[in-house]
């Protein structure tokens, strides 16, 4: 029986790996959508962000409240995931609570801490679903958060909730087992899941027995399923915060990137340098589509966990303007899905005539951003939506030159008497002469 | 109040130890002008030596660069940049945030490096220095003046600090909007939107601005920005507040002050 039990929970093991490979790969492949952009500078400073932003949550911090309940289930999951190692060697070899005998009173140290934070993940999730469903965040309801957006974190926190439940409910019969059965390893008294033995006292071996291993399978089957889940959701910023944090930018945050392609011909043309030679194609100036971005603009969106904070901070969209700044990540993200799903079907990827400017993010949108880097300040794990929307307009502006009206004409009078208004370039310096 | 170009200096062969960057709205806007004005005549009165490129001057590109037209900036950039090296510039002042965000942290990628300073923080510097001396009581000693953050010095460029320890000095009583520093509400004309209408809203952002701004009972608005000044201008009268109400730079209130 044992064996039986053995088999299935590797071949379970395996599934789960090897589905979750594929998906990592998956996503990895879209993220190289985007265009090649070496980062490797800095490192100790990227390092460094790294381990004060994404390991120790400084930015969560500037909201005290969401900060401490989001540490509890960032921290109770980092270490509760050591106990599911205890669950992998106790399913492959049949065991059962293998480290229990050999660390003894420290078994009974760890167990008690983690489900002292397995309660801290129970309570901050029902907040957290709380403050979603009934106090309704206005930032939890915008625009952009349809039914997908809003069931997919109604999931992830129920998940939780649920998987926390199962370790209490094993760790209480496991308990109440042991005075009962060799076969259980005594592990101490486990404060918050000895409160439910009360419950179980006259509860049948047998009855226990499955309890138990219920509790178990579930629990495992569930991590394993979540973590297959976490590859298609929002939530899959507890892997991807780390590395955004790290390739995030360092220049100061007015600095907009340079285009290279751009340089050369300008210098060209002003007589500074030879004519960039013709057979170097400069493809699309600015960004059409994804694959037209950055690869770490695309990693970026994959980081994105939708709390909104961007868009709460955005004067366009707080006034009432269609942009949003979440969105712009939860668009870039759903075209890169879309191109990938397309290119596992063999399908034709990118080149489904269909594009991130004006398929997903409309001119309407990327029109109204101030650049003010409210939404940069924000994002807790460094997301920056203002490059994405400086591309696509720089897309709208040199290839369609499909910039507002008034725009154009900016760009007229800058080119004719370099000031954005109309006026002659002679009278620049009569400031000084009136006073 | 003499203002000498980088030409006239170049020609005596002589060097200025800070370019003023005047900018376009400085040049050109009513309103910057007599911004651009006041800080010329603390410069005077500091006797800073410096000099204005006049009508050598052009557009940093800020707007094109933000608007998408990357060609038109670049384009900009090079003629500021050939202009700058050419007068073998080490060292520029501007009222105008924009300005001085681009031309310290774009121009570099261009070829361009200079050491950029904002008015913010060159005041700053002078009131340290004792330069600046200030009547004693002035006239806004114990009056609540707020400052609305300008977001390519703020949140762009770290500088929250120097504004207001200008302010300090004026004996002032600051008091702040609920939304300041790194989360300052924007004025509404960055990126460009200065020469544009907005889309389609509820409401403009500079109103919804100049609203906190007034809220705090402040009479006096400190900005530090030419386009902030211009939003925060409409904004007050669209409340109809101007009469109560003004909108200063940080450089008028300091030479309105001067001893």
């Amino acid at each position: 029986m044992a064996i039986v039990q053995q088999i299935l929970f590797i071949g379970i093991l395996l599934a789960a790996v090897f589905f979750i490979r594929k998906r990592a790969l998956r996503i990895r492949n879209n993220i190289f959508l985007g265009k090649k952009k070496p980062i490797n500078d800095h490192k100790n400073e990227r390092l460094k962000n790294m381990l004060l932003v994404a390991f120790g949550q400084k930015k969560m911090f500037k909201r005290p409240l969401p900060a401490i309940l989001h540490f509890f289930v960032y921290f109770g999951f980092l270490v509760i995931n050591l106990e599911v190692l205890e669950f992998i060697i106790d399913g492959i070899f049949g065991t059962h609570r293998i480290f229990a005998p050999y660390l003894g009173g420290l078994y009974t140290v760890a167990m008690n801490v983690f489900e002292f934070l397995a309660a801290a993940v129970l309570i901050s999730c029902v907040v957290f679903l709380l403050r979603r469903n009934l106090v309704k965040i206005p930032r939890f309801w915008s625009a952009e958060m349809t039914a997908w957006p809003r069931l997919d974190a109604n999931l992830i926190l129920t998940t939780e909730i649920v998987l926390m439940c199962a370790i209490f409910t094993m760790n209480a019969s496991d308990q109440v087992l042991q005075a009962r059965s060799e076969h259980y390893v005594p592990t101490g008294v486990l404060f918050f899941s000895s409160h439910l033995m009360p419950l179980l006292e006259h509860v049948s071996i047998g009855t226990l027995v499955f309890i138990e291993r219920f509790c178990w399978w579930f629990h495992i089957i569930g991590i394993l399923g979540f973590a297959a889940y976490v590859t298609y959701s929002k939530h899959l910023h507890i892997f991807m915060a780390f590395l955004n944090t790290y390739y995030a930018k360092l220049e100061a945050k007015g600095h907009i990137n340079n285009m290279p392609v751009v340089t050369n011909e300008v210098k060209s043309m002003l007589g500074l340098a030879p004519a960039p030679a013709t057979s170097t194609e400069p493809g699309r100036f600015g960004a059409k589509d994804v694959v037209d971005l950055s690869w770490n603009n695309l990693l970026a969106a994959y980081s994105c966990t939708e709390c909104g904070r961007c868009t709460s901070e955005c004067p366009a969209n707080l006034t009432g303007k269609k942009l949003s700044p979440r969105k712009i990540m939860m668009d870039t993200r759903d075209r890169m899905e879309e191109i990938g799903r397309s290119l596992d079907k063999k399908g034709s990827g990118a080149n489904d005539g269909k594009f991130l400017l004006g398929d997903y993010i409309t001119k309407e949108e990327i029109n109204a951003c101030t650049s003010c880097n409210a939404c940069v300040e924000a994002c807790p794990v460094m997301i920056n939506p203002l490059e994405i929307i400086l591309e696509l307009r720089r897309y709208v502006a040199m290839e369609e030159s499909g910039s507002p009206a008034a725009w154009n004409a900016m760009f007229q009078n800058i080119e004719t008497s370099f000031s954005p208004w109309k006026f002659s370039p002679s009278d620049r310096f009569n400031w000084a002469q009136k006073s | 109040m003499t203002v000498p170009t980088m030409a006239e200096l170049a020609a005596k062969g002589e060097a200025p130890d800070v370019l003023f960057w005047v900018g376009c709205a400085g040049s050109f806007d009513d309103r910057a002008k007599r911004v651009t004005v006041a800080f010329a005549k603390i410069l005077n009165a500091t006797q800073t030596k410096f000099a204005v490129l006049g009508t050598e001057e052009g557009c940093t590109g800020d707007p094109a660069r933000r608007a998408g037209n990357e060609f038109l900036f670049q384009m900009q950039a090079m003629n500021n940049i050939q202009v700058l090296n050419g007068y073998g510039i080490k060292k520029i002042v501007t009222a105008c945030p924009h300005c001085f965000n681009t031309i310290k942290n774009e121009y570099p990628d261009l070829g361009g490096t200079y050491e950029v300073i904002h008015h913010a923080v060159f005041l700053q510097q002078l009131i340290q220095e004792g330069k600046i001396k200030l009547k004693g009581g002035g006239s806004f000693k114990g009056e609540k003046i707020t400052y609305h953050d300008s977001c390519y010095l703020g949140r762009a460029n770290n500088i929250y600090e120097a504004p207001r320890e200008v302010l300090q000095a004026l004996d002032a009583d600051l008091v702040e909007m609920k939304r300041c520093r790194t989360t300052g509400l924007c004025c509404g004309a960055g990126g460009a939107q200065m020469f544009k209408e907005p889309e389609k809203g509820k409401k403009d952002i500079n109103v919804e601005r100049a609203e906190e701004a007034l809220g705090t009972g402040a009479k006096t608005i400190a900005v530090a920005c030419p386009f902030c000044m211009t939003m925060m201008t409409d904004g007050v009268k669209n409340k109809e507040k101007e009469a109560e109400v003004k909108v200063k730079d940080l450089a008028e209130l300091i030479a309105e002050s001067l001893q």
